[in-house]
Order: structure tokens, then sequence, then C-alpha cells
């Protein structure tokens, strides 16, 4: 007998079904981007793979209609939440004109969407810490009930901005979630040659914020704790950091070559323990979704992907005269 | 109209935009109930509160970071670093976020933020309290660097920064700051970003310049005057971009040029100013463009030999117009 643990979490029945419709639709999103990067018809791909339960459960536990995001590259699930479709996400692949995070400007995985409160972001890793930061601060100032939710590799937790920014949001008790997506591999050095403590998490003491590592297969332990986190937030006692652990199913990036670095075994194994997966079988277990229900699922995800690739496709690249716009203000 | 110095001018303009927009607000090390280890925030946190004039923990890339998002979110953030020897924790923040985010995001985000910083040498700073750190930034679409010389340019210029939609260094020269003082009206005013100001009028030889290096040129102007000889000064004001107009008209107009800077030589703003005129006024020039600048060593020394011999000062640029003028 499985224990239904979404009730306790405050979630019903149809929002942890929207949830898995997302973690299925970022997935099957970043397959397509595979196969047209494969068959050469886009340069780049960066996967979620196996991190959609981190970022579509911490998305549904913020306000999607106030809150600022601020994610990192693999962060397919917590855009989707927030309101990106996966024609936007297609047209960024493809580079295309009517990519809204960038007019085709930036690889994909650069998200950004003004209207859906997406930060824009860039490459060099984690200096979107800091800006989500500033946020926490700006709202506070204007006296708004905004938390911020910054997210990164565990990698990136070595980066100067992850601790400048985290000590500033401790110090002034901003409502910011830092969220550690730990997939055990930046590009291909493993956590233990990353980290001298045991979990990034642990380093949460050093900016006087609460940290906690919880199952990053689990969307319903990360949307407890994001939830847990959001509250403190908005009570005025500060930020939190969060550690959820996964694994990356894939290589880095689509330029990445895995093998040469881990086991095939070790993917193996992980793909086991696949959220898409095993929170299938948790909703299933729950009565919440069926076989002909996921059956269904599956086609109209399939129905929305065509359609966004295809769209994207066809799309025209920005003109060439474009080249020089926008890198002042222009009236 | 009060005579006040460059630094009553930085915080007047800081002062003046606080007040007219709820949205500004200052954050730095040391700019709270200090008020700046130069005292340029002097008297704004007991105005403004702390709030609005934000001790930070010490740490450059978070003033400049958490800056920028605040001025993503929409406020007019004003971040100052003590020195801008040591602005480069920030620099990863200035120029692969600030510098690029209007353009990467093809205009769906912007970042208005202003981060100002006290720069320039001959006030015994040593190797990282001296340094011209301009050029660094300056081949970076998407900033904009102002440098004034004057008051009433720092905060006509200053004004102009803050209420400018996007990010904008505004480097201060830590010399000036109580050796200049002039006139500056107490009413509102703001002086065009990437406009440069002609500071004398003349016709044997022309000076573009900035910063404390005007005032070196002006000293050195009024005593070749004294000789007849006649010296048109040209202050830069913006380093960048560069008001290529006005550059071409002020070297056009005597056809002999000297260039100061008091950063090293190699690869500065006057470096630029050159490869300006040489691609447009070729046919203008009776001589070739001189350049007159700090030495190609890694920073200003301490000892007070040395430091001088480093800086750019009034008998230099003498020297340096009687050599041009004789050509």
């Amino acid at each position: 007998m499985v224990e239904n643990r979404h009730l306790q979490a405050g979630l019903s029945d149809e929002q942890v079904l929207e949830m898995y419709r997302i973690m299925l639709l970022a997935r099957r999103v970043d397959e397509r981007m595979w196969l047209l990067n494969r068959s050469g018809k886009i340069p780049f791909v960066v996967s979620c793979q196996g991190q959609e339960a981190a970022q579509v459960g911490a998305a549904f536990a913020l306000n999607r209609e106030n809150d600022y995001v601020l994610p990192y590259y693999r962060d397919l699930g917590v855009v989707l939440a927030f309101g990106m479709t996966a024609r936007d996400l297609m047209l960024s692949s493809f580079a295309k004109a009517e990519d809204p995070n960038s007019g085709g400007r930036q690889m994909p995985g650069h998200f950004g969407q003004k209207k859906n409160r997406i930060v824009t972001g860039s490459s060099p890793v984690t200096t979107q810490v800091p800006h989500a930061v500033g946020i926490a601060l700006a709202a506070k100032m204007e006296g708004k009930d905004i938390v911020s939710f910054v997210t990164f590799g565990e990698g990136s937790s070595n980066q100067g901005d992850f601790h400048e920014g985290a000590n500033f949001a401790g110090v002034h008790k901003l409502p910011v979630i830092l969220m550690c997506e730990n997939n055990q591999y930046a590009i291909s050095v493993p956590i233990e040659k990353q980290l001298a403590c045991g979990k990034v998490s642990d380093r949460a003491i050093g900016y006087g914020m609460p940290g906690v590592t919880v199952d990053g297969n689990d969307p319903i332990e990360v949307y407890r704790v994001v939830k847990e986190a959001a509250e403190r937030g908005r009570r005025g006692e500060g930020p939190s950091l969060i550690e959820t652990v996964s694994y990356r199913l894939t290589p880095h990036s689509s330029d990445d070559d895995d093998s040469q670095y881990r086991s095939p075994d070790e993917v193996s194994e992980a793909k086991k323990i696949d959220p898409i997966i095993t929170f299938g079988a948790y909703l299933k277990a729950m009565g919440i979704m069926d076989d002909q229900m996921e059956k269904k699922l599956n086609e109209e995800i399939m129905e929305v992907v065509n359609e966004a690739t295809d769209y994207a496709e066809n799309a025209p690249f920005a003109n060439e005269d474009t080249l020089s716009k926008y890198v002042y203000a222009e009236r | 109209m009060a005579v006040i110095s460059y630094i009553d001018a930085v915080i007047m303009a800081m002062r003046e935009e606080m007040e007219r927009d709820s949205r500004v607000f200052v954050l730095g090390e040391d700019v709270g109930i200090k008020g700046g280890v130069f005292k340029a925030t002097s008297g704004l946190y007991e105005q403004f509160g702390e709030q609005r004039v934000i001790d930070t923990p010490l740490a450059e890339s978070a003033i400049a970071g958490v800056g920028i998002g605040a001025a993503m979110y929409g406020m007019r953030p004003i971040a100052e670093m003590q020195f801008a020897d040591f602005i480069m924790p920030a620099i990863n923040q200035i120029i692969s976020e600030a510098a690029k985010i209007r353009y990467r995001s093809n205009n769906d985000w912007h970042c208005p933020i202003v981060i100002r910083a006290p720069y320039g040498g001959g006030v015994h700073g040593a190797l990282y309290h001296s340094q011209s750190v301009e050029a660094i930034f300056a081949n970076q679409p998407g900033l904009k660097i102002v440098m004034p010389s004057t008051p009433y340019d720092v905060k006509g210029l200053l004004k102009a920064a803050i209420r400018d939609d996007d990010p904008v260094l505004f480097f201060e020269h830590k010399r000036a700051y109580r050796l200049i003082k002039e006139e500056v009206p107490d009413d509102d005013y703001v002086l065009p970003i990437g406009k440069a100001d002609v500071k004398r009028e003349g016709e044997d030889v022309t000076v573009i310049t900035y910063g404390l290096c005007v005032h070196f040129a002006l000293q050195a102007a009024e005593r070749l005057a004294s000789d007849g000889v006649s010296v048109h000064i040209l202050d830069l004001r913006t380093v960048y971009p560069l008001d290529q107009e006005a550059i071409m008209e002020a070297a056009s107009k005597t056809g002999k040029v000297l260039l100061i800077t008091e950063d090293n030589k190699e690869g500065s703003i006057i470096s630029e100013v050159s490869a300006i005129i040489a691609e447009n006024c070729l046919f203008d020039l009776d001589a070739p463009i001189m350049r007159l600048a700090g030495p190609d060593v890694p920073a200003m020394p301490y000892s007070p030999s040395l430091e001088k011999s480093f800086m750019v000062n009034p008998e230099k640029v003498e020297k340096a117009l009687r050599d041009l003028v004789a050509y």
C-alpha cells in the first residue's frame, strides 16, 4: 500500500497530475531536441533529463503569478511551469527571430521572458545568484510580497557569486530561495572533486540560513521544502538553501561524451529511478492516472511537441540588419 | 549658484535624484553611516535611511550583481566601488551581465544601473589605490563610461547616468574630489552622455583628454598663451562610446593633436581616439598624432619619486605641446 503523500503536502490530485504533465512535457521537448541535434537540424542541446521532478516540484511551490525565477540552463521544467511554451523552447532551439528568450541570439537553455518573470541568464555560471538577491531586495524595498527563486548546479556552488549572493541575502534577511540541483556531475567532474563538505546544503550555515538536502527525484518532497522556504521568506525570516539530489541522465550537452568519465552501468542504475517513471507509478498507485490516461497524455504532449517543432523549423531567422539592434535603449 | 567641489557635486547629484525618484538607492561598502571613505555619500544615510543607503558586505561582485538584479526589477541602483582598483572581482557581473542584458534578451530586459568608483593617481595611493581602469571596459558595447573633469559636468552627467536606461560606469578622479571647485547651479539639469565638450577654444594645437588631465592641459595652455600659442582643448567626458564627431572636428581644427591620459599608454582610451583621427582626418593633420600617457608598467608605485615619474602633470603637458607646436 503506497502512502498518499501529496495530500499531506497540500497538493490536490489535479495539481499532482498537472505536475506530471509538465514533467513529461519537459522530457519530451528535451528528447525531441536531441533528435533534432543528431539529425543536424539544431546545433546544440543542454538537457533537463533526470531533473524534471525537482524543477516542477519547486515551481509549484511558488506563486507562479508573482514570484521571480532565475533558472539555470537545465531548467526546462521551471520555465514550462512558469508559462513558457513548447513552441517558445523550440523557437529558441532553432535560434529563430520569434524566440522570446533572446530572438535567437543566445544558445538554448539561456532562458528569459519578462512577462513570466523568468529573468534573463548568461553562460558564466552562478552570476544569477546575486541577481536573485537584488530582485528580492528591490521587492522588499517596495513592500511587495515576492520571493525570488534561483537555481544552479553543485559545481556552481563553488563560484564566488554563490557565496557572495548567499551571504548578502542572509545578512539582509531577503526572501530568496537558493536551490542547488545536484546532478552529481559538473560536466565530467564528480561531486567528490567539487566539494570538501558532505553536502551542498552544509554551506548554508555559513550564511545564517537553513540548508536542507532532499531527494530530487521526488517532486512532492521538493514541493514541500520549497513551500516551507517560500513561506519563511514571505514571513521576513530570510533566505533558504535547498539541495535536490538527482542524476544527470544525459551527457552534459550535445557536445559531450559521458562514456569517457562514467560507466554505462551507473547511468542504467539511475534510469531505474527516473522521476518520470517513479512519479508516474505513484500517480497510478494513487488511482489518479491509469494506463489509458497515460497514453492519452503522451499523445497530447507529442502533438504539442510536433506542432512546436514544425512551427519553429519553419519560422524565419532574425534579419541580418537586426545585428546592431538593442545594444542600448532605442528611442 | 554656489561654488562647490567635485565631490560635493557627486553628493548633490545623488541627493537630487533620490529626492526626485524613490527607485534610486545607493549600495556599497561604508556608504551608510560613515558616508563613504571619501565622503561621497555624506548625509544621504541621514536623509534617506538605511533602506536606501545600504552598507553591503565587503564583496564587490555582490555589490554589482545585487544592483544588477534590482535594476532588472525596475529600481535605479547606484553601486559604489570603494576604489576603481577593487572593481576587478565585479568584472564578470559588469561585462558578462550588465553590458549584455538588453542585447541578449532582445530588448526584453534592461539594466539601468550606475556603478561609481574613484580612480586615478597622485594621492600616494600606490599600485592599488591609483589605477585608471576604463580601458578594461572600453570595448564592451552595452556599457557607457563617463569620466567628468569638473563639478558642473559631474552633477549634470551623474544625474543623466542615473536616469539612463542602460548601465553606466561613472569614474570620479579622486584627486579632483577636493581640488577642483567651480560654480554649480542649484537647479535640476542634465548633460548628455556621449558628448564631448570644448573646455578651451584655440587655433594652433589641439589637446584631447579627460578627467584630471583636462586641468593639467588648461594650466599648460595658459602658459603657452603667454607665448602666443593658442591651445584648443576637448574634454571627452564620455570615454565609451566616444564622441567621434567632436574628436574629428577638434583634430581637424588645428591639424596638430596631443592626446593625454594618465592610464598606461598601450591599449588606452587615447589609442582609440588616435585610431579615429587616423582613419578620418589623415589629410587634415600637420604633424603625427602625439600621445602623452602613463608608462607601460603595471601600476603607480608608492614612492613619491616613482609616483611623480608615472603621473602626467602640467609641465609634461607643456613640454609635449611645445614639441608638437615646433614640429
